[in-house]
């Protein structure tokens, strides 16, 4: 019987991900949701429906939001990807961090890094967006948890901040990546 | 469009206790983890030597299996191991917490199609996959019966010939009847038939609901793994002692000996209580020797459990003056080939026939009913959902009738506070008539319509919270903070925060101070399980006893060192104080072990036993209350939601954001059970096993306006009143939107209410 094995053959390439180099070496099929979370452990960007519809393993590939689970890694190569852990910066959350937890806009939490990372590339188009622009933009993106509502809010929230001067993009949000109650 | 105006119109409730976190919108606990990735799943984890499981499934709704040859798969490079049935010899091979009828993988016959008949263990997932494709299964294909109506006709084929057991958490007695049933429940109060033809006006109609499911994001995903103390699991479960009870019974092991341990969970809504994956992931480590990963994709976690589709047949009967007389359902609920939760779920449904109404005379009766189909289980507000909808439309044809507004006739008839909702059960807390007339204003009752623009009202009540047994226990370590265990599972719905919420009120601590664990059974105590709105109401309650223990060590210790009565002591900010002088819990817990070390132990509980409820229950009545305002596009069927509003009954919001986020989630899910969810078979195989065509709620679906009205009376069972939400709405939500087409003259019977389903209705009754 014909047996799909996985080739041994490798190809190298190399990419930066959350502003770092890295060079690797992988299999010509491998998704970049694989090469993310089984090579480099960076296990934010989740898989559920595996079929570029729920958004759960969106990261940014050269700034474009796209679906992890259905780009193979090679085609991230010479590229800067973004995930979600590559998101605070200087040990401070991004504004869209902080506004997240103070609308209650995550549960699960699950859908969550794909939301975040969706909601930066609108707001570096469009900087301050009224709901119904959020709605257009993100409506591809699931949630199962919250009514949506609170994701709204905190993506309005946030774009108002940042255009405001009250909060910059990358880094700077209110609070630190540090665990709360540190002494 | 607004982007959602929400009405607080809490009451007092409860003890008020000088720090005030309870009653507060804190931050989640786990929310930092979570927007920053950092939060572990069971998909994230990597266990040393772990190997990676797929199942083969079986393509026949119904065959026995002739012979199953995995030497071919067993010799590619990389497969540790394949299993199949005859690797059950020495267990105890048959699950289900309800009915003991699942094989851990199929043992001599395929009862649906997408049945485990054999799982490989791999070097990866590739190769895993890869292998499936070699094992040679050889099947005799056998009638079978693929629908309700198929199951229960006279001389079916029966999906079950084998005497059943039942598991050890069945509902009520067990008793298998003939045929296809797996469970029967019936509820009979006075003469229904009488009462029935004493009514003045009578309306009775067959609907159906179909099978939904449930899309947790996170399909299920476990980990298994052997050691010589026993099997370890760390799986995306609800309810993690059930799965251990099931997994002990199955390897023939003691309790002890299996170790459930529950990371973060992508969603659960029912879709991940009870055992799962579970057994033949932990199956598949025996026999390969290495710890495995299965994870379901979307379309296995779509054959692993989903909501029941059902038939129902209902009438309702009211005198002239709108008083509600009589009511008589049957309802028909496909379980598929194994019980699940069907039991219970038929018992819910049955529940729900009645609706809050005061009755002389009911006579329902609700079947489980085993088919050739992928067993059906929990879904948020099961048994609800499915009833729900049609009793009050039925109220509402009734009222049209009369000529009596539907919100006046549901006035008139709701039971009140104190009544008795159900025989021999709790009586209800709620003030329902309140309720119904919130939601009524947020959606315009009574205000003038454009045309094309109908609203509905729906109420019902769902008993909750399971059985009151929880346990819990707070550890505070010498530096004054504490580490708080509790086995009710973070699934989304925001129990750490919560639970840390109720300590921190108990102890005058700081929310920072405290931890919550992650549900271990070697380590959290028991609880029941995270479902049925309980974990605030039944979890919490054993938290706040748990607290409230260590405040007493406290006390004691403070009184010792001073020298003075507890009275004059009093807890602040992390500290006991006597007047202007405070000693640090620290402080305390050092002085009492005489060294910068030692803890203090607390633990609480909820049992009957010691008076917490009925074993009966419910532990209390979760209200399902909710009001819409939509418009029809009668050229396509189509229908938009203006207005939705939903009220959370909750006793004591402890944390009201995280109330109504809850409540909102609950009321999108609804929508999507209302308008365009259903699992669509052929001949038993599910034809749209993909997010591309099984489609769920999007922002594009929200209501142009969304009311979340909070109500806390505080009188829940629960801490400082508390009472369980987050299910209710999703039952109310179709309910109020078919009674909004009813409204417009326009009776909807089926769901979903698809464009092309109204689009056809519109044109039979013109
Ligand atoms: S997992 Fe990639 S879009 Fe759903
Ligand atoms: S928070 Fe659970 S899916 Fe969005």
């Amino acid at each position: 019987m014909e047996i799909d094995r996985p080739p041994q053959a490798r190809l190298r390439i190399g990419l930066t991900v959350n502003g770092r180099p890295v060079e690797a070496g992988i299999e010509p099929r491998e998704l970049l949701l694989d090469f993310l979370r089984n090579r480099l452990g960076l296990t934010g960007a989740k898989r559920s429906c595996d079929v570029q519809v729920c958004g759960a393993c969106t990261v940014l590939v050269d700034d474009v939001p796209v679906s992890a689970c259905c780009t193979l890694a090679y085609e991230a190569r010479g590229r800067r990807v973004l995930t979600i852990e590559g998101l605070a910066r200087d040990g401070r959350l991004h504004p869209l961090q902080d506004a997240f937890i103070e609308h209650a806009a995550v549960q699960c939490g699950f859908c969550t890094p794909g939301m975040i990372l969706t909601a930066l590339a609108l707001l570096r188009e469009v900087p301050a967006p009224t709901p119904v622009q959020v709605k257009a933009h993100m409506k591809d993106t699931l949630c199962r948890c919250t009514g949506y509502w609170k994701i709204i809010d905190a993506v309005v929230d946030a774009g108002r901040r940042m255009q405001a001067g009250e909060a910059p993009d990358a880094g700077g949000g209110a609070r630190e990546v540090a665990p709360r109650g540190k002494p | 469009m607004t982007a959602g105006r929400r009405d607080s119109g809490e009451g007092k409730g409860g003890a008020a206790a000088p720090v005030d976190v309870v009653g507060t919108p804190v931050s989640r606990v786990d929310a930092l983890d979570k927007v920053t990735g950092a939060a572990k799943y069971t998909g994230d984890l990597i266990v040393p030597g772990m190997l990676y499981g797929k199942v083969l499934r079986s393509p026949f709704p119904h065959a026995r299996i002739i012979c199953v040859d995995a030497s071919a798969a067993e010799r590619i490079p990389g497969v540790r191991a394949v299993l199949t049935g005859r690797d059950l010899a020495d267990l105890d091979p048959y699950y289900g917490h309800a009915v003991r009828d699942r094989p851990v993988v199929a043992i001599d016959r395929v009862r649906f199609a997408g049945e485990p008949v054999a799982a490989v263990a791999a070097d990866d997932e590739h190769t895993a996959h890869a292998a499936l494709a070699a094992i040679q299964v050889e099947y005799q294909e056998l009638p079978a019966v693929t629908d309700l109506t198929m199951a229960l006709n006279d001389g079916a084929p029966r999906v079950h010939e084998e005497a059943l057991r039942p598991g050890f958490l069945h509902s009520g007695e067990f008793r298998r009847e003939e045929g296809n049933i797996c469970y029967h429940y019936r509820i009979a109060r006075g003469d229904a038939a009488r009462a029935m033809a004493a009514a003045d006006v009578v309306v009775e109609g067959d609907y159906t609901f179909p099978a939904v499911y449930q899309y947790a994001m996170e399909p299920h995903t476990v980990v298994a793994q052997w050691s010589a103390d026993g099997l370890t699991v760390w799986a995306c479960c609800q309810h993690p002692y059930l799965v251990r009870a099931e997994l002990a019974g199955i390897f023939r092991l003691p309790q002890s000996a299996v170790r459930v341990i529950v990371p973060y969970v992508g969603g659960g809504f029912g879709s991940k209580s009870y055992t799962r994956m579970e057994p033949l992931t932990a199956a598949l480590a025996r026999k390969a020797g290495r710890p495995i990963r299965i994870a379901n994709r979307v379309d296995e976690a779509m054959l692993t459990t989903r909501r029941h589709n059902m038939r129902c047949w209902l009438r309702t009967g009211v005198a002239r003056d709108g008083r509600v007389v009589a009511r008589e359902c049957r309802i028909w609920l496909d379980t598929g080939a194994y019980a699940d939760n069907g039991p219970r779920v038929a018992l819910a449904a049955g529940d729900a026939a009645p609706g809050p109404y005061r009755w002389q005379a009911v006579a329902v009766d609700a079947w489980a009913v085993y088919t050739h189909m992928p067993p059906a289980g929990s879904y948020r507000a099961f048994g609800a959902t499915h009833l729900q909808w049609i009793g009050e439309s039925q109220i509402d044809v009734l009222a049209h009738r009369l000529g009596i507004d539907p919100v006046e006739c549901r006035r008139r008839n709701l039971l009140r506070p104190g009544e008795e909702v159900r025989p021999g059960r709790k009586p209800l807390e709620a003030d329902l008539a309140a309720d119904v007339s919130k939601v009524a204003a947020a959606v315009g009752w009574g205000t003038p319509k454009p045309p094309l623009v109908g609203r509905g009202v729906s109420i019902g009540v769902m008993g909750a919270g399971a059985n009151p047994a929880s346990t819990a226990a707070v550890r505070m370590q010498a530096d004054g903070t504490l580490v708080l265990l509790a086995s009710t599972t973070e699934i989304g719905q925001g129990a750490r925060t919560v639970l840390a919420q109720i300590a921190a009120q108990e102890l005058a601590l700081p929310l920072e101070r405290i931890r919550v664990a992650g549900a271990d059974t070697h380590v959290t105590p028991y609880d029941r399980s995270t479902g049925a709105s309980r974990s605030t109401t039944v979890a919490g309650l054993a938290v706040q006893r748990a607290a409230a223990d260590v405040r007493e060590q406290l006390l004691d210790i403070a009184s010792r060192v001073w020298g003075l009565p507890r009275v004059a002591l009093r807890l602040h900010e992390g500290a006991v104080w006597h007047e202007t002088e405070s000693r640090s819990y620290a402080d305390l817990i050092a002085t009492h072990f005489g060294i910068a070390g030692g803890e203090l132990i607390g633990r609480g509980e909820v049992a009957p036993g010691r008076g917490d409820g009925q074993a009966a229950g419910p532990v209390f009545w979760e209200i399902s209350c909710g009001g819409a305002e939509v418009e029809l596009d009668p050229s396509t069927g189509r229908i938009r939601v203006r207005r939705l509003a939903s009220v959370a009954d909750v006793g004591k919001a402890i944390n009201p954001q995280l109330v109504e986020v809850q409540d909102e989630g609950a009321c999108l899910q609804g929508l999507g059970n209302a308008f365009f969810e259903e699992m669509l078979f052929d001949g038993g195989q599910l034809i749209n096993g993909s997010l591309l065509e099984y489609r769920v709620p999007t922002m594009a679906d929200l209501p142009d306006e969304f009311h979340s009205i909070l109500v806390g009376n505080g009188v829940g069972p629960g801490p400082y009143g508390a009472m369980g939400v987050g299910e209710g709405a999703l039952a109310a939500v179709p309910g109020a939107i078919v009674n909004a087409l009813l409204d417009l003259g326009l009776q909807m019977r089926d769901l979903p209410l698809t464009p092309e389903r109204v689009w056809r209705r519109l044109r039979e009754v013109e």
